[in-house]
């Protein structure tokens, strides 16, 4: 009998151990990586410099885009802003820009002086739209192919380095 | 008379669907993690983020949206790190029958500790 209970407590022990072990590789922040190979939702987007809208199934004609959440409220948007314009030389990206939660006419004033890389520019106004693109905070960027599906997602100010792999990722 | 009764249904109709609408909304809110925080539920939170999700949420369930299909919504756009409650999945399959396990090894490890040995004449 004794062996019997030594085996069960060997077998608790096992198992608490492989479970905690597994747990210190898991990691505890949010990261995006379930949603690379998602498609985006077929939404409208309310267009900036009009009423009228856009909707993201017209994405289809392009070969990649790139969707950028941005305001002219936040720090980092204007720390990646240069970045951004790196990639609106890149023949074929396309650059959509969401204005989250601003003022048309900071937005406008921080475009002024910072350049408008954006092939489009859509707005959020309350941010509920951008809950359709899995956004929590900005700057975000999310670069999508032809199928709308999603490539890579970049949550924070994109660097030089984010922007030499999306190069990468549209020469294949 | 028949007026003031009737305007006292429609009232109490109205207030009813809102307090479920709104008793839903908490419910569902509790099971979602505000990302940007820490340990804290959207509901707990007043986070921009949370503040957004609250909006959603509620224009979901006036669409006629049911819990699950809110949760689904959010879980594709989010992952299912969003929900405080994972769905059974692949990857979760240890998280959810490890304790009802360990649970049964127990019970037959209490077993036989307690279980005398028969005394022989």
């Amino acid at each position: 009998m004794k062996k019997i209970n030594y085996i069960i407590i060997s077998v608790l022990f096992s198992l608490l151990f492989i479970v905690l072990y597994l747990s210190l590789g898991n990691e505890k922040i949010y990261n995006t990586q379930d949603l690379v190979g998602k498609k985006i939702s077929e939404v409208e987007i309310n267009l900036f410099q009009s009423n009228e809208t856009f909707n993201t199934k017209e994405l289809t004609n392009n070969e990649f885009t790139i969707l950028n959440f941005w305001a002219s409220w936040c720090g980092p948007c204007r720390k990646e802003h240069p970045n951004l314009v790196r990639l609106s030389k890149i023949k074929n990206l396309k650059l959509i820009g969401v204005n989250f939660k601003d003022e048309k006419d900071n937005a406008r004033n921080f475009l002024r002086e910072n350049g408008n890389p954006f092939d489009i520019l859509a707005e959020d106004k309350n941010g509920k739209n951008s809950v359709n693109f899995g956004v929590y905070g900005i700057p975000e960027t999310i670069l999508i192919d032809s199928k709308l599906k999603i490539l890579k997602k970049y949550i924070g100010p994109l660097n030089i380095n984010d922007v030499n792999e999306i190069r990468k990722i549209v020469k294949k | 008379m028949k007026s003031i009764i009737k305007a006292l249904i429609l009232f109490l109709l109205i207030f009813s669907e809102s307090y479920g609408d709104e008793n839903l909304s908490n419910e569902i809110l509790k099971n979602l993690r505000c990302l940007v925080c820490q340990g804290q539920t959207v509901h707990d939170s007043n986070s921009d983020f949370a503040l957004t999700i609250k909006s959603v949420v509620k224009d979901k369930i006036k669409e006629g949206n049911n819990e699950r299909e809110i949760y689904t919504f959010l879980s594709e756009k989010y992952g299912d790190w969003i929900l405080l409650n994972p769905p059974l999945k692949k990857n979760s399959f240890l998280l959810w029958f490890l304790p009802y396990l360990l649970f049964f090894l127990g019970i037959i490890f209490l077993f036989f500790l307690i279980k005398k040995p028969k005394i022989r004449p």
